[in-house]
């Protein structure tokens, strides 16, 4: 699929349907990759794809979780947890990474420029 | 003032001695230590285990460096000969004088050998020291037939002994049953029968008339009735007697059938001449067990402490005596024996329980009133001893139907158990190192929280074992007081352990974790229970791992079917059932490898590893594998792994069987179960073992009648021997075993916990195992074994399903909206093949990679 740049700024990256609930993605725009998270039916959330703590770029491969009450994903080598919402590594606070803004549209995934 | 100790004998109360020394460290003594055997103090006790899963060295008893201290000075293979109480000093074998202040004799007990003419011929044994096994053992090898002359306890673990090295085994008693001494006459019969059905002969009711030469064998055994026994080799284990011969010479008072006469503190008559262990006559007998030999050495220790640091004697610790109760598997049979087992108390009263069919007898002497326990004997099935024991030691007032105590329960209801919570804190819980419940108490206090920290922090637990179940439910319920929850939650998402989560996915038929979530537990889950779960599910539907409903659970490695590198990249591995595989085999993996670029390497599995492959490269990979011939290694699951093999009769010059056939079939039929942590399997042709099955969850040797299986070993982090489950049997039996041993597993274990540590945590230990395997004591083996053909029949390859699944097989790529290859991968050459590039390496000169996605 084409990126397609929207009016607002917002990058179409895919469709709902291309992730499985549950599970991540990863997404490539000018900037680098952007793990894309889809929580239950719905819910979409997106972080650097980036591990700090390995040097690799696998958070989108990792489990999805709640830690405490706080929604989560498992980094897949060695399993820090990083907050979904605002992308916080719980274990390693030096290793946190940026969240991203992402919002559901007509089933399509639109990924806007990192938080803050 | 310095104190010349002088210690005669390092076994197992000699050395107690020692280390009770060591902790007090009084200050002033210069000890020396007589040792006649040519290694220091070792595990008497766990002596058979010699044969069967440890090594000398295991069964030491000294940590290391502990001889190395000043003022502490061994002699090993030193035997002393004469004590010259006079002028306080004693002269060994060889003839050197050495002095002492104070003498301690710790001398233990010898064989007993009776006086059967032809006694001393070559090929007549006892069963005490390693070295009476290495002879045993040695001569063992060259023999077919041997006996052991005595039925008591240490009589039937060495006919076990012989068993094991694969005699035809003979038992022959001279008292008319078994355990004389311990069990009535019902037991007795019962536990001939069982030990019978496991293929010893006993007679019983015999007396050895002579030795002499055998026709066909080396000797001849003639009893008094006129009959005869042809043998091999002749143990003799007809009792023991305490080595007082020294005390005899220097005339320092001996008991009447032996044994050095000693007071409260462990002082013979002479008050610098103290006896302790196995050697010691006190209160009118001698005592044949290790608990009470490290009491005296424990009040040995503290004499010898006060005398040091001038202390009034008055508040020392005195010995005073000690319970002969008794527990101990004999052949895989438990036996136990409680205080006034034969009822010999005036107006003893008795219940009695026998199962002749499961061979389990159970006896309860109580008192006239009916209100305390006097005694007892368990056969077949000891799990009450401690219950029992306790009760007894506190004499805690029976419940009103005694019976109910050793009757079994066909409602499942728990037993009436001895309220720990009525025991006083003096109650000792394990007699061989004198932990209180109190002492106990204060460690869960202090954090012991688990039964491993337990034993570390109260050495509670760490000699015979026995106490175990009992140190358990003290733990619990001291956990319980103190309001610190007994959890074995998973996670925050579900308050059951794994085990509790396999028995409800399996009685309510839950196929989905958002079925079990959302009845049995909260939240959306996390990285402990998805794969938990993911597993269970696995083991008991056998359905794709990555089926819309299963895949969000599964780890990354399951998640890719590969298991993922330190760069991202992912290592492909195809199953090489029993390491065989063909040269085309070997040049299809070797032009796959070189097609995509793959650092390729053989595994301590012996199989091939080829690493560096991309996700968007995988599922091409495994085309070209499959087409091949290959199949999915389960590399990257919790899963049966390999089963490694040597190569067997087959080929090798001493292969008994055929090693590697039997590996494939193992390997074929186990191939992609999930289980709680990753199984492997190693299957030897011979006893040279070459294929390392001791160190596998399940390993199989051959003999020359079959099959040898071996379970629990374990390589890695904490290594551990596999210990033998059951002999020589045939290809169907042993498969039978395996399917219930593995899904027994399968249903208990923890997460992520290998057979081993399972087994070390399993309630019961081997008999159990055994019992459960072998003697389908649940009454399980049907179910364990129908589910395991389930998972057989309904095996696919994974990486088939896979890539034939365009659903599946789209999650295969780095990227949702590009083709692209991740930019961050990157390798450097190394000895003709990739590695990752480092950091440095990637800023300083990227090379880019080659792209295989045709
Ligand atoms: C590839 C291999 C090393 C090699 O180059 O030889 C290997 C590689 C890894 N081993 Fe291993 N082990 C390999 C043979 C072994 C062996 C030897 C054997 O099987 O005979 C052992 C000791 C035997 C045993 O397990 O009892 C072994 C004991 C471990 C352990 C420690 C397990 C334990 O109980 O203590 C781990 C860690 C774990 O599983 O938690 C481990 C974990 C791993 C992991 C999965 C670590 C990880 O999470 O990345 C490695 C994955 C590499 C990969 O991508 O394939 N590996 N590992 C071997 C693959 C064998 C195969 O063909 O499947
Ligand atoms: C096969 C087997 C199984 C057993 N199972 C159990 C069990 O389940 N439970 C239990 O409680 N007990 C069991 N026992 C008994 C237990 O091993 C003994 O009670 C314990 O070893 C006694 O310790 P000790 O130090 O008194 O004697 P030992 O351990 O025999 O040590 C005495 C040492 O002194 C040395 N010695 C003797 N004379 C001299 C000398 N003149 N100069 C120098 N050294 C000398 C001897 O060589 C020996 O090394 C078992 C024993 C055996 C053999
Ligand atoms: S030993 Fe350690 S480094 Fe080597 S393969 Fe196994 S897990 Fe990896
Ligand atoms: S009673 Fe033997 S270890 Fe505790």
């Amino acid at each position: 699929m084409e990126d397609t740049v929207t009016a607002q700024g917002w990058i179409l990256v895919c469709e709902l349907k291309d992730i499985v609930p549950n599970t991540g993605v990863c997404a490539l725009i000018d900037e680098g990759q952007v793990a894309i998270f889809r929580v239950g039916e719905r819910e979409v959330y997106a972080l650097d794809n980036y591990d700090p703590n390995a040097n690799a770029s696998v958070l989108s491969r990792g489990l999805i979780g709640t830690v405490g009450g706080r929604l989560v994903v498992a980094s897949p080598l060695y399993k820090q947890h990083f907050d979904l919402r605002t992308g916080e590594c719980l274990q390693a606070p030096e290793h946190s990474v940026r969240a991203w803004q992402v919002k559901l549209q007509d089933e399509c995934i639109l990924l806007g420029p990192p938080l803050q | 003032m310095t104190m010349k100790l002088l210690i005669i004998g390092n076994g197992m109360v000699g050395h107690k001695l020692l280390e009770a020394l060591q902790e007090r460290q009084p200050r002033g003594l210069d000890i020396t230590v007589l040792c006649e055997e040519s290694r220091p103090a070792y595990d008497r006790v766990h002596l058979s285990d010699f044969f069967s899963t440890k090594s000398a060295a295991d069964l030491s008893l000294v940590t290391p460096g502990f001889f190395e201290r000043p003022g502490l000075h061994l002699r090993l293979a030193t035997q002393a000969a004469h004590i010259d109480r006079q002028h306080k000093r004693v002269t060994t074998v060889a003839g050197e004088v050495i002095a002492y202040d104070k003498l301690v004799l710790a001398t233990g007990s010898k064989p007993f050998v009776p006086p059967i003419p032809g006694n001393e011929r070559p090929g007549c044994f006892v069963y005490r020291t390693i070295d009476d096994l290495l002879a045993i053992q040695a001569w063992g090898a060259r023999s077919k037939v041997g006996v052991v002359v005595g039925g008591g306890l240490l009589g039937l673990e060495c006919a076990k002994a012989l068993r094991d090295l694969g005699l035809e085994t003979h038992v022959v008693e001279f008292a008319p049953r078994l355990m004389a001494v311990q069990v009535d006459d019902i037991g007795g019969s019962m536990l001939r029968r069982r030990i019978e059905a496991l293929g010893v002969t006993v007679h019983t009711g015999k007396s050895t008339k002579a030795i002499v030469d055998g026709h066909a064998t080396c000797h001849r055994m003639s009893f008094a009735d006129g009959s005869h026994l042809d043998v091999d080799m002749i143990v003799f284990s007809a009792g023991i007697r305490p080595r007082d011969e020294l005390a005899r010479q220097c005339e320092l008072g001996v008991g009447e059938r032996g044994g050095i006469h000693v007071d409260n503190y462990c002082r013979t008559r002479d008050w610098d001449v103290y006896a302790i262990g196995e050697c010691a006559y006190w209160g009118g007998k001698t005592f044949g067990l290790v608990a009470p030999g490290y009491d005296m050495a424990r009040v040995v220790a503290a004499h010898l402490s006060a005398l040091l640091e001038r202390k009034a004697a008055l508040q020392l610790p005195e010995f005073a005596g000690a319970d002969m109760s008794t527990k101990l598997k004999l052949m895989g049979v438990d036996v136990a024996s409680i205080g006034d087992a034969h009822g010999a108390t005036p107006g003893a009263r008795s219940y009695q329980f026998s199962d002749e069919r499961r061979q389990i007898y159970k006896k309860l002497v109580v008192s006239e009133d009916g209100k305390h326990l006097l005694g007892g004997v368990l056969i077949g099935d000891a799990s009450e001893y401690g219950t029992l024991l306790q009760m007894l030691l506190n004499d805690i007032e029976l419940p009103d139907e005694p019976e109910f105590l050793i009757l079994p329960s066909a409602d499942g209801k728990a037993k009436p158990s001895l309220g720990v919570d009525a025991l006083q804190a003096s109650a000792q819980i394990c007699s061989c190192n004198n932990v209180s419940n109190g002492q106990l108490c204060d460690a869960v206090a202090a954090g012991a929280t688990s039964i491993g920290a337990l034993k570390s922090m109260t050495k509670a637990g760490t000699t015979c074992g026995g106490c175990v179940p009992l140190i358990t439910q003290v733990m619990k319920a001291h956990m319980k007081r103190q309001g610190l929850a007994v959890n074995n939650h998973l996670c925050e998402h579900f308050a059951y352990s794994r085990q509790e989560l396999y028995h409800l996915v399996s009685v309510e038929r839950v196929r989905h974790f958002e079925e079990l979530i959302a009845r049995h537990g909260k939240g959306l889950g996390c990285d402990i229970c998805k794969p938990t779960v993911a597993s269970i599910l696995a083991s008991h539907w056998n359905e794709f791992v990555l089926q819309k409903e299963h895949a969000s659970l599964q780890d990354s490695n399951d998640y890719f079917l590969a298991n993922i590198q330190k760069d991202g990249t992912y290592s492909v591995v195809p199953r090489m059932a029993g390491g065989e595989v063909t040269p085309d085999g070997l040049m299809a993996v070797g032009a796959v490898a070189k097609k995509y670029g793959l650092y390729t390497k053989i595994t301590g599995g012996q199989r091939v590893d080829m690493f560096g492959a991309r996700l968007e490269q995988l599922p091409l990979i495994w085309e070209e594998l499959m087409a091949a011939g290959f199949e999915s290694g389960h590399a990257y699951g919790k899963a049966v792994r390999t089963v490694k093999s040597c190569v067997g009769s087959t080929w090798c010059r001493y292969g008994v069987q055929d090693s590697v056939g039997l590996a494939i079939d193992l390997e074929n039929r186990y191939k992609g179960l999930r289980a709680p942590h990753k199984l492997k399997f190693g299957v030897s042709g011979c006893t040279r073992e070459c294929a390392e099955a001791q160190g596998k969850d399940v390993g199989v040797i051959a003999t020359d009648k079959g099959w040898n299986l071996y379970v629990c070993g374990n390589g890695g982090m904490k290594p551990r021997h596999a210990e033998l489950l059951a002999v020589d049997l045939d290809a169907p039996t042993l498969i039978r075993y395996i399917d219930r041993f593995l899904m027994f597993y399968i249903r208990t274990a923890d997460r992520l916990q290998r057979t081993s540590v399972w087994r070390d945590n399993l309630e019961g230990g081997l008999d159990y195992l055994k019992d459960v395997v072998i003697h389908d004591r649940l009454g399980l083996a049907a179910e364990l074994e129908a589910q395991m053909q389930h998972v057989v029949n309904t095996y696919e390859c994974e990486w088939k399903k896979a890539v034939t699944d365009p659903h599946t097989r789209k999650r295969f790529q780095h990227f949702v909206n590009s083709h692209a290859p991740d930019s961050n991968v990157m390798f450097v050459p190394e000895r003709g093949q990739i590695r990752p590039a480092t950091l440095d390496e990637k800023r300083v000169r990227p090379i880019p990679i080659r792209v295989t996605t045709e």
